[in-house]
């Protein structure tokens, strides 16, 4: 199933919404890569609220993700991990390393104004 | 009967056998394997580890076999019970057993966790493999026994 991806300002936001293929997961990569670069925009929240499973593949196509976003400029923030989900990815081995994470979307969308305005005043 | 090849799992006698042909197959089985240890009375966190471990051994028959099955059963020893999981391929083997149980060790896509991860989430973790001939991994998870003396009444 493929996963809508909705333009919010100047951020993308993908809403998983049920189990999801390798290729639905390969799938999500590519076309996030694709809008960042359509819509100029400056952060992504990836909502994996309905994933009951976070296996060594989808972490790692997660963080291959976060890291196509970063390398078009953007920032990208997964929500939403359940806490099941997080315990089986501690057993697993699995870490999301060099990836953010928030609790949930509304804290995902904070925490990338807040990144927004520091580069903002920053530079 | 679905365009994409997939076959609805088949009960037969007490066994539920998937047929693991792609990566949708993977998620189906990992769906069966939620439901019937949620049938179980395995609690929320064991279900999630249970599902993860099949998605790791049932990725592996795609990646490297391309076909084979998931097997899951309801299992009794004693006064415990729990599930069993067997992930059976007829692909080319593992030649070195010792050396793909070894986190971080990867020979395709992945992160190399997807067996010794596996072994870590289950109680009982047994493989066996012939090169040419094919692999055979059978888990077990039992349900961890109810805390009495936790009751509220």
């Amino acid at each position: 199933m493929k996963v809508p991806i909705l333009k919010q300002g100047p951020y993308l936001i993908a809403s998983v919404q049920s189990a999801l293929t390798d290729e639905d997961l390969v799938q999500l990569r590519d076309d996030l890569a694709q809008m960042v670069g359509r819509h100029h925009s400056r952060g992504v929240v990836i909502d994996v609220t309905a994933l009951d499973v976070m296996d060594s593949f989808a972490a790692r196509t997660l963080r291959s993700m976060a890291a196509t976003i970063k390398l078009k400029g953007a920032h990208a923030i997964i929500v939403g991990i359940q806490p099941e989900v997080a315990f089986a990815m501690v057993q697993l081995g699995l870490s999301l390393a060099g990836v953010s994470t928030a609790l949930d979307l509304e804290d995902g969308l904070t925490l990338l104004s807040k990144q927004l305005q520091e580069n903002q005043d920053g530079g | 009967m679905g365009g994409n090849g997939t076959s609805a799992p088949v009960m037969s006698g007490n066994e539920i056998v998937i047929n693991i042909k792609s990566d949708v197959d993977v998620v189906i089985a990992r769906q069966e394997g939620r439901r019937l240890a949620t049938d179980l009375g395995f609690n929320g966190g064991d279900v999630t580890l249970i599902a993860t471990a099949i998605s790791e051994v049932a990725r592996n028959i795609v990646n490297y076999a391309g076909h084979g099955e998931i097997i899951l059963s309801i299992v009794e020893e004693s006064n415990k019970k729990g599930i069993s999981i067997t992930a059976r391929d007829n692909g080319p083997g593992i030649p070195d057993i010792a050396l793909a149980m070894q986190d971080g060790y990867s020979s395709s896509k992945g992160l190399g966790l997807g067996l010794p991860g596996s072994k870590r989430i289950v109680d009982e973790f047994e493989i066996t493999s012939e090169v040419g001939k094919g692999t055979t991994i059978r888990m077990k998870k039992w349900k961890r026994p109810v805390v009495t003396s936790r009751s509220w009444v």
